[in-house]
């Protein structure tokens, strides 16, 4: 038992643990889960019933069972390469994306840390910046996909993809400038237990909302156009360009592709839940000075699950009301409205953190 | 390479100096793309995601409807006009029937004027519905759609309620309808009418001060009057482009003189006009339906003209006049005085126009179409050269491309 235990506290072993746990008990399903969502919400918006067919028997578990039905139809699914495509290419491609998407995770605490043990897979010191690190590396999975399927209508929509998410990373960045100069840190940790503080006693936590109001909208615009999620979902264009970089997919590769937009879904919204809504941190709970430590981590998980999944619903709601941008038009938005408010952003914050300190 | 050289090759078509060729894609959309609601292709040629050349080519719904026609009996021609515009198919049969009515020199009674005038216009809501839900579909407002085919079902059932099908309606004859109102169609009308104002209004909150929603259309597919009319645009989309002609104001056919509405006018005619447009018609129809039902008077629906109706089966069987009527409509059919005549009516789309030519005899000499949109669709390439290709897809929406009408 006591070796058991000491392997287990072995760095690298500790943190495949953790990733496992993570991605296995946490990302997947919950990316999985949330196709099944979207598709049950967007059906109570739009009066429809939505999935109900799949059944075993009599039992349907209200269209739970599609998640296994779409899956293995995926995997039955004859795996095509079209003609003249790179198959090298266009094999990898589909990958790039759910790795980048589920490398986010890595650096996202789910709740406070017991000791030494932290529910966190790494504490990187530049924290953030290895998140837009990653998300860079995610535009490869769609340009590779749209060159190499041989494809007019892919390419237009690797084409899309690649010059959308490299413009709006650039401001991407310069909008969470504001929440490094505010705490001071990039560290992830480091910015949650800023917002742990607390303004006029006890009152208000100084959340990253509270504290970059406008850096909060800019981020969030940004993570929607970097997930290529509707409004900003172009680079699909599913009306004039088909379907555009993955036009050409099929079976489980395509659900890769749409595995990878549901987890990156969930990485917005838990990227938003920690830097801007105070993380794990259960506002107000240490004033409660007897908590045991046990019921103040199921609360911070449950704190920081249920803000989780309060912004996967906000970006599906979001995706069932308002039209698309067409693409210029959401680079326009890009280039000449959000970096411009972003640089004013931060030029702002300068001045408040100068004259408040 | 020598002045006169590249003058020469110029002459010849051949690429040389600046070479721009190599920069323009070309893209087929179509015969078999989401955008493309119809079968037609668009041979599109971009130079990056500016659209700088558009070949339309038509015909993949080609069934042969007017050849058809030359083959059938004239009353064997309304079903196959169900399928001409399929979204508002009453339309083509009240137009068909009424370019035959005026070949005979014939009116039908009052009563079935009124119940074409209401059935009528609730095709072409459900027309403009149809229309306006895919547009806003494929520019990503899915729910919009979705609300306007739930609509479209509360009149679609009226329409069933009427004519047996939602379809194939097959609902008019020469000189009448084939049904009269069924009971309690009146009230269940209003109530239909009711929801749909609802679901109007609902509808028009949701998009038509949308601001991403109006960027994608506001100046896209702008056109001038005079393009229009050198095109020969007609409906909706004519009215967009600030001309306010109407054939159910100039021709002012059916009892429409007797009932009161207007007719909405654009400016610019780009994409949003011609929303809007669409728009406001759906709330004049609703007008005219309620107007029409109050005003509806008691009679017969059907004419008493011997040789246009068929007798009833008391008249078959009961006396000689009957039997022969009924034998010589059966076996030779209806047999309109020879003449030719063109009669337009207001569709969803457009004008309808029906030219017929007949010798006298029970079979056509000749039945031909003027579809609405065949013309919009040539106006295509007018239309979005030098817009971006995503723009095809709210210009190519608003025109309501219909492949029965278009390709007959």
């Amino acid at each position: 038992m006591e070796v058991l235990l000491d392997i287990i506290m072995i760095p690298t072993v500790l943190a495949t643990i953790k990733i496992a746990v993570i991605i296995l008990l946490f990302v997947m399903p919950l990316g999985t889960v949330l196709t099944l969502m979207e598709r049950k919400w967007s059906a109570m918006i739009q009066d429809r019933v939505g999935p109900n067919r799949a059944n075993i028997g009599k039992f349907t578990g209200h269209g739970a069972l599609h998640l296994a039905a779409d899956g293995l139809k995926s995997i039955f699914k004859e795996d095509t390469i079209p003609k003249g495509a790179d198959s090298f290419l266009y094999l990898i491609a589909p990958f790039f994306g759910l790795i980048a998407g589920v490398a986010t995770f890595a650096i996202i605490p789910v709740a406070g840390p017991i000791g030494d043990f932290t529910f966190q897979v790494t504490d990187v010191e530049p924290g953030l910046l290895f998140i837009f690190a990653i998300t860079s590396l995610s535009v490869y999975g769609a340009v590779l996909a749209g060159m190499s399927s041989n494809s007019k209508f892919a390419l237009l929509g690797g084409t899309r993809a690649s010059a959308q998410m490299i413009s709006y990373e650039v401001f991407m960045g310069l909008a969470l400038m504001g929440i490094f100069m505010v705490y001071g840190t990039t560290r992830v940790s480091g910015i949650v237990d800023g917002q742990n503080e607390y303004w006029f006693g006890h009152l208000i936590p100084m959340w990253g909302v509270l504290t970059q109001p406008l850096g909060f909208v800019l981020f969030f615009t940004a993570l929607i156009a970097e997930t290529k999620r509707a409004p900003f979902d172009a680079p699909e264009g599913e009306s004039e360009i088909v379907a555009g970089y993955f036009l050409e997919y099929s079976g489980m590769r395509w659900s890769a592709f749409m595995l990878a937009e549901y987890v990156a879904l969930v990485g917005v919204a838990s990227l938003i839940t920690t830097l801007f809504f105070g993380g794990y941190h259960v506002p107000w709970l240490h004033l409660w000075d007897s908590a045991p430590q046990w019921l103040v981590t199921v609360l911070q998980i449950i704190k920081f699950s249920v803000f989780t999944l309060f912004f996967c619903w906000f970006q599906i709601q979001l995706r069932w009301t308002v039209p698309k941008f067409r693409f210029d038009q959401t680079m326009a938005l890009g280039w000449k409205k959000l970096l411009p408010l972003s640089l004013v952003n931060i030029i702002v914050t300068a001045f408040v953190i100068i004259a408040f300190s | 390479m020598t002045d006169m050289n590249l003058l020469q090759s110029r002459i010849e078509g051949d690429s040389s100096g600046e070479d721009f060729s190599a920069s323009v894609m070309s893209i087929e959309i179509g015969p078999a793309h989401p955008a493309m609601h119809g079968i037609v292709r668009f041979t599109t040629h971009l130079d990056g995601e500016l659209i700088v050349g558009m070949d339309t080519e038509i015909g993949y719904l080609h069934r042969g409807f007017e050849k058809e026609s030359e083959n059938s009996k004239w009353i064997q021609v309304i079903p196959y006009t169900d399928r001409l515009n399929y979204v508002s198919p009453l339309l083509n049969n009240i137009g068909y029937s009424m370019a035959v009515e005026k070949l005979y020199g014939i009116e039908a009674p009052r009563r079935a004027e009124f119940t074409r005038v209401i059935m009528g216009e609730i095709s072409r809501i459900t027309d403009h519905l149809t229309c306006l839900g895919a547009a806003a579909m494929e520019i990503g407002a899915f729910t919009f759609f979705l609300w306007f085919i739930k609509a479209r079902e509360y009149l679609w059932e009226l329409v069933e309620e009427m004519t047996g099908a939602r379809l194939t309606t097959n609902w008019t004859r020469f000189g009448g309808n084939s049904t009269d109102l069924p009971d309690g169609f009146l009230t269940e009308l209003a109530d239909r009418l009711a929801k749909l104002k609802d679901v109007m209004e609902e509808c028009d909150k949701l998009l038509t001060r949308n601001k991403i929603f109006i960027d994608r259309v506001k100046d896209i597919g702008s056109f001038s009057k005079e393009d229009a009319l050198s095109y020969g645009f007609t409906g909706p989309l004519l009215r967009a482009c600030g001309i306010p002609y109407d054939v159910r104001r100039a021709d002012s056919y059916s009892v429409y003189d007797e009932l009161d509405f207007e007719i909405p006018v654009g400016s610019t005619g780009d994409c949003f006009d011609r929303f809007l447009v669409r728009m406001e018609e759906i709330r004049q129809s609703i007008n005219i339906i309620e107007q029409a039902a109050d005003k509806i008077p008691e009679g017969p629906f059907m004419t008493d003209e011997r040789m246009l109706h068929y007798p009833d089966k008391k008249d078959v069987y009961g006396n000689i006049e009957g039997l022969i009527d009924h034998f010589k409509l059966v076996m030779e059919g209806h047999q309109p005085p020879a003449g030719e005549i063109y009669m337009p009516i207001e569709g969803g789309n457009g004008e309808i126009g029906f030219y017929l030519v007949s010798d006298g005899s029970g079979d056509p000499v000749r039945v031909r179409l003027r579809p609405p949109c065949f013309n919009f669709v040539a106006a295509m390439p007018a239309m979005t050269i030098g817009h971006y290709v995503a723009d095809i897809v709210p210009i190519f929406g608003s025109v309501n491309m219909i492949g029965g009408e278009l390709d007959r």
